[in-house]
């Protein structure tokens, strides 16, 4: 375990793909034993210095070396025999297979050709039970939340006799717990004597698991550094490469006037609403400027009241006024009309068109409101465009590449920037700020702040309370899909008090069911 | 050096340049094969010759390949496009046959209109099988591929309908400026096309809701429309095909006519650089890959090729015109040979061009 030599070398990598330069000689070493974050900020090339190890991509230039030895991966199923399992940021597994079938796809244990099933439940069944997770290995992984499909893509990856295990932003999607439950099984890796490299945007889980850093920033190599040298506030200035004070700014914000906002007719009143299985029903008044913030755990009904208010799903039943007018959001259509716009947190499934141009991804609502008839004219187009690629930095800023070749914090503002061109009254961002870096996430703030001032409404939904607190007016609370609570963010309202609220589902209060 | 390794790039990097290739090198073998293939001449004001066939027998299937990539592009698939052929030909061959004057300018455009009527309410019928109904779009369309066989032979109970129309021959073999009508036709329906898809909005929307259905629909898109209208075009592209067929041979044939089309269809789609998984279109390249297809007939018909061993011939071309297609391909083939990097996979070309 105390052996220094290099389990896995990367030197001189460059990567370039039409348009963008993602990564340039960078070097990067990976020790046995050890749990190696990879830091730096959207665009900064983690991603992709992922995919050249695993052979997802070739390099433009550079070598790799395993054991000392050279390799050159031509695929994941090449990196994984040679023990370089993978789990990525989005799961990348079939929802409709089971989770055996999933933990065991492409390499089932086989007699004559066939696949032994029942063998294959048996040890898919063990190797959640290191994990500690109880599940029905033969039900389909689809009926499972994306925390646990992340949990199974883990199991897939270490059942493998993996030596190099790469955990891509694994812990985006899962709660307390669930972080803690996957630490504990990454300590106990990484002392059996497996190199663990993890990306992640959590600064604090970093200097939890983390034995050295390496940071990245616009697809060069800042430097590797031992996690007791680097304290975490150098840390961000060497991902963003400057000074905080963008960050400070956002925390001297004064706290939200509610009162101020929350006079005459409400922009959006819904009562009674809800949709069976999905959220119990609820009321809620949203004011022109003022931002709602919804709280609670992961899986416990935010999307879901998201969804309800946009047209995504359909209510089951309820009062919905718009203006002080009765109305009715049942088609995303219909709640575009009234001036609703909706950032899904699944941006890949439910946001970017990736075969479009970040041009035709950004104009795509404005596009599908005014109807097709109505061509916007190619010069408004560009305006609109060039516009919101300075405002939102926007990289990179050629707006006719393919919105799929861009970093996931990027295609983020492109979705952002869509709904922004089409100017909601009423904008609804579902963790608009999960799976990216500070800097992003601390102007995606600012903008909120800005939009509300301009008198925009915002459904802010966010894992992270400091950043719920930080931007509300007033926080809805969300506990095993009922709305519990609504707080107005004043003085007395803290982390402390919400996450009361979210545990014992009472306090400040009730909202009227 | 450098420069003109990148303009060699650039130009083989273009989505159209393999198809176009291909083109070339069919026509070269058949020059070479027989060297008067491309030769042209006028004969009663009408130009003769092999490009000219080539250029008139591809132009139903250019139509109907239209109307398929469209269809394509929003992820769908319509097999239903050869009967509709068989049917709209049958009702206007049957209106004509039973009027006194069947060479009347009037009556033929009557029979037009009636059989275009019809094929929209074909089109309308796939249109609400696939996007009310949400019917997987193979199934859906099959339906009518099937029934539509036995509907165009009870419009023409079972016979074939011979008839002596001049107009109406004029659409398959009448000229205009020297060259067949028909060339023109196809020419205008693609213009029309175009226009229609990338002057309007509805081009990029189709391929929004081919790229991510889900994706369009949180935009505020009502993708039911869209795919509605794809398949009412692909019916009218289908039954403006119809026309040129059955006025090819005077007659309509309710079991020949526009028979496999729909295959030959998709393959030119294919063949011309639009994924059958839905999203981006490229209509010029579908235009290429109809011209592909029937050059590759004219091919086996002018080298003498048998009839037994001809179907297999095309197979063969059709899969290497595929491979060579495909940029994952030519990428294993440079990268053995050079240590440089493949061609990009993504076409740099943005905006749809329609070819003069």
């Amino acid at each position: 375990m105390t052996d220094n030599r290099p389990v896995l070398t990367m030197t001189g990598i460059s990567k370039s793909f039409p348009g963008v330069r993602a990564l340039h000689d960078v070097n990067f070493r990976l020790l046995p034993g050890e749990v190696h974050a990879l830091m730096g900020e959207n665009g900064a090339g983690k991603s992709t210095l992922i995919k050249v190890l695993t052979g997802v991509y070739d390099t433009d230039a550079g070598a790799i070396t395993l054991h000392g030895e050279p390799v050159s991966f031509a695929g994941p199923m090449q990196a994984t025999a040679a023990g370089v399992s993978t789990v990525y940021q989005e799961v990348n597994l079939c929802t409709n297979l089971s989770v055996a079938e999933n933990i065991f796809i492409g390499r089932e244990p086989r007699l004559l050709g066939a696949v032994r099933w029942g063998e294959v439940r048996r040890r898919a069944r063990t190797l959640l039970a290191r994990l500690e997770l109880d599940l029905d290995v033969s039900a389909p992984l689809g009926s499972y939340s994306l925390a646990i499909q992340q949990m199974v893509a883990i199991a897939r990856a270490i059942d493998i006799q993996a030596r190099v295990l790469i955990l891509d932003e694994p812990t985006s999607s899962l709660d307390a717990g669930e972080v803690a439950q996957l630490f504990r099984i990454m300590r106990q890796l990484r002392d059996e004597g497996i190199a663990i490299l993890f990306v992640t945007h959590f600064l604090d889980q970093v200097y939890e698991i983390a034995d050295r850093i390496t940071v990245l920033r616009n697809g060069g190599l800042v430097g590797e550094y031992t996690t007791t040298e680097l304290p975490q506030l150098g840390l961000v200035e060497k991902m963003i490469g400057k000074e905080l004070d963008v960050l400070e700014g956002i925390e001297e914000h004064s706290r939200r006037d509610l009162a101020a906002v929350e006079e005459g007719t409400p922009l959006v009143a819904v009562s009674n609403f809800g949709r069976a299985g999905a959220v119990e029903p609820f009321s809620l008044t949203i004011h022109a400027g003022e931002v709602v913030g919804l709280a609670g755990l992961l899986g416990s009904g935010r999307t879901e009241v998201a969804r309800l208010l946009f047209g995504a799903d359909r209510p089951d039943g309820g009062q919905v006024t718009v203006d002080g007018r009765p109305s009715s959001l049942r088609t995303p259509a219909q709640a575009i009309d009234h001036g609703v716009g909706f950032c899904s947190e699944n941006r890949r499934a439910e946001g970017i068109v990736a075969d479009l141009s970040v041009r035709e991804n950004l104009i795509l609502a404005m596009q599908a409101a005014r109807g097709w008839l109505r061509p916007i004219p190619r010069r408004r187009q560009d305006e609109l465009v060039d516009k919101y690629i300075k405002a939102l930095t926007i990289r990179p800023s050629d707006p006719e590449v393919p919105v799929r070749n861009l970093s996931g914090g990027n295609q983020q503002k492109v979705l952002l920037a869509r709904w922004l061109i089409t100017e909601p009254r009423l904008l609804i961002l579902d963790e608009p700020t999960r799976g990216i870096d500070i800097g992003a996430k601390t102007e995606i703030q600012k903008l909120v702040t800005q939009l509300s001032d301009g008198g925009m409404a915002v459904l802010f939904i966010s894992a992270e309370l400091e950043e719920v607190l930080r931007l509300s007016h007033k926080v809805a609370v969300m506990r095993d899909r009922q709305m519990v609570a609504q707080l107005a963010n004043d003085d007395t309202l803290d982390a402390d008090r919400v996450m009361q609220t979210i545990a014992s589902g009472s306090h400040g209060e009730e909202a009227d069911r | 050096m450098n420069d003109t390794m990148g303009r060699y790039r650039a130009m083989t990097g273009h989505r159209l340049f393999w198809p176009a290739a291909v083109l070339v090198v069919m026509l070269a073998a058949n020059t070479i094969y027989r060297p008067g293939f491309l030769s042209i001449e006028l004969k009663d004001g009408h130009l003769y010759g092999s490009p000219i066939d080539i250029l008139r027998l591809s132009a139903p299937l250019i139509l109907v390949a239209l109307g398929m990539t469209l269809v394509i592009s929003t992820g769908g698939i319509d097999l239903s496009v050869g009967s509709v052929c068989a049917i709209s030909g049958a009702i206007a061959c049957m209106y004509i046959s039973r009027q006194p004057d069947q060479d009347s300018l009037p009556v033929v455009l009557t029979a037009l209109a009636m059989a275009m009527g019809v094929s929209l309410v074909l089109g309308t019928w796939n249109g609400v099988l696939v996007a009310v109904i949400g019917i997987q779009p193979i199934i859906a369309t099959l339906i009518l591929m099937v029934a539509g066989r036995g509907l165009a032979q009870l419009i023409t109970q079972g016979q074939i309908i011979t008839i002596n129309s001049d107009p109406f021959r004029a659409i398959g073999l009448g000229h205009l400026l020297t060259l067949p009508l028909a060339i023109f036709i196809a020419l205008a329906a693609a213009l029309l096309v175009a226009a229609f898809t990338r002057r309007t909005a509805l081009g990029m929307i189709i391929e929004s809701v081919g790229g991510n259905a889900e994706a369009s629909r949180l935009a505020g898109i009502r993708s039911g429309r869209v795919i509605f209208l794809a398949y009412v075009l692909s019916a009218t592209c289908a039954a403006v095909a119809g026309f040129m067929m059955t006025a090819n041979v005077s007659s309509a044939d309710g079991n020949a006519v526009g028979l496999w089309v729909e295959l030959d269809a998709i393959l030119a789609v294919v063949i011309g650089g639009t994924s059958l998984a839905g999203g981006r279109f490229f209509l010029s390249g579908t235009i290429l890959g109809a011209l592909i297809i029937q050059t590759l007939t004219t091919t086996v018909y002018a080298m003498n090729i048998s009839p037994q061993t001809s179907l297999l011939f095309k197979a063969v071309v059709v899969i290497a015109v595929c491979l060579i297609q495909a940029p994952a391909f030519r990428a294993r083939f440079t990268r053995r040979r050079s240590s440089a990097p493949p061609p990009s996979p993504i076409a740099d070309k943005p905006k749809e061009q329609v070819p003069a």
